[in-house]
């Protein structure tokens, strides 16, 4: 069987690829969930006073931020079957998608915490003073005075990163991950009985823009509904 | 009896020694100015009494009772600091109101931050209503009125400073300081915030001033200290200070600062 007109391909191909796109909005959830937290954890550390560990957290920022998200995503999956003749993600598209996501987690939450220090390192010595003499306590100071001038000031960035974590997910494709970039390639060969089509692929596109549209402008109301104030 | 009482306070900052052995007293609802020129250690004293920098040697008295000795600073907890600077307010150089409150906001919330405890059940409305009507009162005091439901952002430079010295006064500190209070704001500012000075200036409030606006220090203090390299180089009423100055350091000092009018 096969389907020869656009009117009889789409709803075929459309469901293949909300398939494929259910995959790409998992993995990318599942990344900012651990990124966020475990972000802040290594910017502590790279503000670390023990020299040694923030120096280590360093080297590990730079190593990370340095190489392809493609090439860790590699290493992450396939090394520990070559190199230890262990592989501990499993077969199979749960193994894959455990590889991505540990591998998304890791890279975004290097650029989480550079902008977390940034964010930290931005609100100025005098608004913790002006707290001190004011008879607050350290949590007081954080919770009610500078936390919410850090989150100001992390939302442009943050966002900026998170769109493109959006299209970054499409890497994941390299090791097979059955996301939408991957369900609109199938088309080009054979898939769902349609063989030989380009636009399915060029499709998957749309999905993108509309994804990243709603998150553009979910982060312009947070930044509206922050412009009350300048710190 | 004296309000404050400091005896041989010193203070380094590595090899530099900032403070060197400053002792002076103060009476209750006494205004003191203290003068010098950048580096001569005025803001450093001024932190040290907020407990923002730790004295490394020295004793503080206030009202008589030993306050603050540098030989026990180990055994202070977090807490006990938290006390005892609590006798202080500070008035920054650069307002440092927090952006995201407004001017109300700014004023109430160390004190109901103080009294949360206090504020449970019944008494919860009827505190903050409390506090929030001395706000409102200290912020008419400052003249700014008008403003109370403004963000910092929103106001010029001497607003902010007015709104900065509400939020100390909201307080109720034994002895309220200010460190340079006008000397970031353009000249035609200068005047409300140094008015609203002289206009606190009551049997009650003590206040220490450290300020580079001579004609001020000299009209509005009952006493004066100029500071020079971490010393107290000469103190006195302002007419000893400013009009027969005994130290070289002193003349040649006030020639410098009055050249610069």
């Amino acid at each position: 069987m096969s389907f020869n007109g656009f009117a009889e391909q789409f709803p075929i191909v459309f469901a293949a690829l909300n398939v494929g796109f259910l995959q790409t909005l998992k993995l990318f959830f599942v990344t900012l969930i651990g990124a966020i937290p475990l972000g802040l954890i290594i910017s502590f550390g790279s503000m670390s006073r023990i020299k040694p560990l923030s120096g280590l957290v360093k080297v590990i920022v730079w190593v990370v931020r340095g190489t392809p998200l493609m090439l860790q995503l590699l290493i992450i999956y396939y090394g520990p079957g070559i190199l230890l003749n262990n592989p501990i993600w499993g077969g199979g598209e749960n193994g894959r998608f455990l590889a991505s996501a540990v591998a998304f987690i890791i890279n975004y939450a290097c650029y989480f915490s550079e902008i977390y220090r940034g964010g930290i390192q931005g609100v100025p010595v005098g608004q913790n003073e002006a707290g001190l003499v004011l008879g607050m306590t350290k949590p007081q100071i954080f919770f009610k005075v500078t936390l919410l001038q850090m989150i100001k000031r992390i939302v442009p960035p943050m966002s900026n990163e998170i769109i493109t974590l959006v299209k970054d997910t499409s890497l994941a494709r390299i090791i097979a991950l059955q996301e939408v970039i991957w369900a609109g390639q199938a088309f080009m060969k054979s898939s769902h009985g349609i063989s030989g089509q380009l636009w399915p692929l060029f499709f998957t596109g749309v999905y993108y823009l509309i994804f990243s549209g709603v998150l553009t402008l979910l982060f312009g109301y947070i930044e509206k509904k922050m412009a009350y104030f300048k710190s | 009896m004296n309000i404050l009482e400091i005896n041989n306070l010193k203070k380094s900052f590595g090899k530099t020694e900032v403070l060197k052995d400053i002792s002076f007293s103060l009476k209750k609802g006494e205004a003191l100015s203290i003068i010098g020129s950048s580096g001569s250690g005025k803001t450093t004293l001024l932190r040290c009494l907020n407990f923002l920098e730790t004295a490394d040697s020295g004793k503080v008295f206030l009202n008589g009772d030993l306050l603050f000795d540098a030989s026990d600073k180990k055994t202070y907890s977090e807490r006990d600091i938290r006390e005892k600077r609590l006798n202080f307010g500070l008035v920054f150089q650069s307002f440092n109101l927090f952006p995201q409150y407004n001017v109300l906001k700014n004023v109430t919330l160390a004190v109901e931050l103080l009294r949360k405890d206090e504020m449970r059940g019944k008494q919860k409305a009827q505190i903050r209503a409390e506090i929030e009507q001395n706000a409102r009162d200290i912020i008419g005091r400052v003249g700014l009125s008008a403003k109370i439901n403004n963000y910092p952002c929103e106001l010029s430079g001497g607003q902010q400073q007015r709104v900065a010295i509400a939020r100390a006064l909201a307080l109720k500190p034994n002895i309220l300081c200010f460190d340079e209070p006008t000397s970031a704001l353009d000249p035609e500012l200068t005047g409300e915030v140094l008015r609203v000075i002289r206009e606190l200036k009551s049997d009650d409030t003590t206040m220490i001033i450290v300020t580079h606006e001579m004609e001020f220090a000299h009209n509005v203090s009952d006493k004066v200290i100029f500071m020079a390299d971490g010393v107290i180089e000469e103190q006195g009423t302002p007419d000893e200070v400013f009009g027969n100055p005994k130290s070289d350091k002193t003349k040649a000092f006030l020639v410098k600062s009055l050249e610069q009018i």
